[in-house]
């Protein structure tokens, strides 16, 4: 009776713990081979065969497909330079520059990789259609109400990823440091 | 007492193994992954353009909204594939996976170098059995060989501007993806 009841535990823990881990790991992500630089994370290696089988685990829960190494690179960000989540209510400014490649993409998603609705049906940038500053670099206004210049609507959603997504560009699993792709910085200016 | 630690260690033990086990296995199992998503509205061995994703409905999570995207649902059981697109204005991309997703292959407009990226696609068995001196007049003909028999192909078109996204898409209308005929061993 009593090695059955341990047996059981035993067993019983044993799931929770394994699947548990499973679950945190394939939705949070891990930083198997993940490239920081200021409050960007891209996976390089996710757009390769080498691909590693947690963030194959995630890519298969999610259901997204990876943007492939010889198209391009995928940073996302959560939370702004200070670690502060992203708030769709909040006055978010981007700016700065990125990293060489011959276009990149600034788009806003839901935390499901959803597009926000908003009446300017405006979901991004692409590096042609952004404004720029005479010495080249940018600023992104990311907010709920319409914003001078570069407006990034947030629809007012709580929180959001912001994905920069460079193309044809030398950034890739070699990259490690803010000097081999500046990337832009990200401040919340202002909540209400 | 004794017992009931040994219990938690084997647990724990135990949880790792599964653990282990369910992460390899989640690809397998995975039923809203993107090729699930996608296989009931792409045909198989043939282009099929992809709607643009908007916040109501977007056929996969994470698409990039600039792009203009066809697929093509390759089985390669039945041949090689040939697949052939025309290089957009802006920006155009071809990238490779397999069943579960994953990007063994990717190729841009600027890396193929020409109007039209002509590829073929076939498993290690096919590219084996190809006649040597085909082998040789394929020097400028690109050979990706598939780790898998199933998978998809992603073709993406840049609009700059959201104006240039039916010029992106009718770029990608015009690719095409097919199973090729089957070379005849016999002829040799």
């Amino acid at each position: 009776m009593r090695l059955i009841f341990i047996t059981l535990l035993a067993l019983m823990l044993a799931t929770v713990v394994g699947l548990g881990a499973t679950w945190m790991t394939a939705t949070r992500g891990t930083d198997l081979g993940a490239l920081t630089i200021g409050a960007w994370t891209a996976r390089p290696k996710t757009g390769t065969a080498d691909i590693d089988p947690y963030s194959r685990a995630s890519i298969a829960r999610s259901g997204e497909l990876p943007v492939g190494t010889g198209d391009g690179v995928a940073f996302s960000a959560t939370s702004d330079d200070r670690k502060r989540p992203l708030d769709g209510r909040c006055d978010v400014v981007v700016s700065g520059v990125t990293p060489a490649a011959r276009f990149w993409t600034l788009t806003l998603y839901d935390s499901k990789g959803r597009l926000v609705a908003n009446s300017l049906q405006r979901y991004g940038f692409t590096s042609q259609e952004i404004v720029r500053s005479a010495d080249g670099s940018f600023e992104v206004r990311v907010a709920a109400r319409s914003r001078a210049g570069n407006w990034l609507p947030t629809g007012g959603i709580e929180r959001y990823a912001l994905v920069l997504r460079l193309y044809d560009t030398p950034v890739g699993v070699a990259t490690r440091s803010q000097r081999d792709a500046p990337m832009p910085s990200i401040a919340t200016v202002g909540c209400r | 007492m004794i017992r009931l630690l040994f219990t938690i260690v084997a647990g724990v033990l135990l949880g790792g193994i599964v653990h282990l086990v369910s992460v390899l296995g989640l690809p397998r199992i995975a039923t809203q992954d993107a090729y699930s998503r996608l296989a009931p509205i792409t045909r198989l061995n043939a282009v099929t353009s992809l709607p643009q994703p908007d916040p109501g409905n977007a056929p996969l999570p994470f698409m990039d909204p600039a792009f203009a995207v066809a697929i093509c649902r390759y089985d390669l059981s039945q041949g090689p594939i040939k697949l052939t697109v025309p290089v957009s204005q802006a920006y155009t991309s071809v990238s490779f996976y397999t069943r579960n997703e994953v990007a063994y292959y990717a190729i841009n407009d600027r890396s193929a170098g020409r109007k039209v990226i002509e590829l073929d696609l076939m498993t290690e068995a096919q590219h084996a059995e190809l006649p040597e001196d085909e082998d040789v007049t394929a020097a400028d003909r690109l050979i990706i060989d598939a780790p898998t028999a199933a998978g998809l192909i992603v073709m993406k078109a840049l609009a700059p501007e959201p104006g240039l996204m039916p010029q992106a898409q009718a770029s990608l209308a015009a690719s095409n993806c097919k199973v090729q005929a089957e070379p005849t061993p016999a002829k040799r």
